[in-house]
């Protein structure tokens, strides 16, 4: 897991599962950084991604509840089709954007 | 072979500890006991998700993280995977409620509370039998190879 901050945006590299087991730690590192850094845009990068369940989308939830109140916003990039699926599913698309590439 | 593979019964069973590191154990065992039924990649996304939600419920709200057995039994009967995730934890008091999207006991956990609702989403079927102080079972089931038989008849 990387973590990357640059002016008030905080990009996760996520890592291939992100389950319950692997959550509790982005979550505690993730809101650590957002208040430290004055953080308002928070992107989560799915390149190493393969499994994403509902521990995942409360991950994503939860961030997004902390910068909203600030005006902030969530992104999603290189999330294959999978992942976009459960993203649509969970309705965590309606609140996040979604970075398509080659577009 | 396929026929063959079609008309067999197969199981197992798997018992773990109620540790989230064997979540990705859990799924990925099933994952593997199904490639007999030569599944797609989404059919085995979705089993995947499915146990891991359930998974996941048994050591955070069965187990509520003390480390206990999470037993998991799995089945073939034809085409048809049957699934049994059972814990010996708290139970659930009220299962209907408890299936509801977004309902979660543990608001402070941030769950998302869709844990049943994408194991509904994912699986043809999820049956579960709580009794509080007794356990939780979850049972499921999923036809596999229903997508490719849909597309193999269309092209006839």
């Amino acid at each position: 897991m990387k973590y990357e901050v640059q002016e008030n945006c905080l990009t996760i590299y996520l890592p291939g599962d992100l389950d319950h087991h692997n959550s509790e730690e982005i979550k505690r590192e993730a809101d650590r950084l957002i208040e430290r850094g004055h953080v308002r845009y928070v992107i989560f990068d799915f390149t190493d991604t393969e499994f994403c369940d509902s521990s995942g989308i409360g991950v994503i939830m939860g961030r997004y509840k902390k910068v909203c109140m600030f005006g902030g916003e969530v992104w999603a990039a290189h999330a294959n089709e999978r992942i976009k699926k459960i993203l649509k599913m969970s309705g965590a698309a309606k609140i996040m954007q979604i970075y398509e590439e080659d577009e | 072979m396929r026929e063959i593979v079609n008309g067999m019964t197969n199981e197992m069973k798997l018992e773990f500890d109620s540790r989230s590191a064997n979540e990705a154990f859990a799924r990925v065992t099933v994952a593997s006991f199904m490639t007999q039924l030569n599944p797609t990649l989404e059919e085995v996304s979705d089993v995947k998700t499915a146990v891991s939600e359930a998974v996941t419920n048994a050591i955070i709200h069965g187990y509520e993280n003390h480390v206990n057995k999470i037993q998991i039994f799995a089945g073939i009967e034809g085409k048809t995977l049957r699934l049994e995730i059972s814990d010996r934890g708290v139970g659930i008091p009220d299962v209907k409620q408890a299936m509801e999207p977004l309902f979660t006991t543990k608001p402070e956990l941030e769950r998302s509370g869709m844990g049943f609702s994408f194991m509904e989403a994912f699986m043809d079927e999820v049956i579960v039998e709580s009794e509080p102080g007794k356990g939780t079972t979850v049972r499921m089931k999923k036809v596999i190879g229903k997508g490719r038989e849909l597309w193999t008849t269309q092209s006839l």
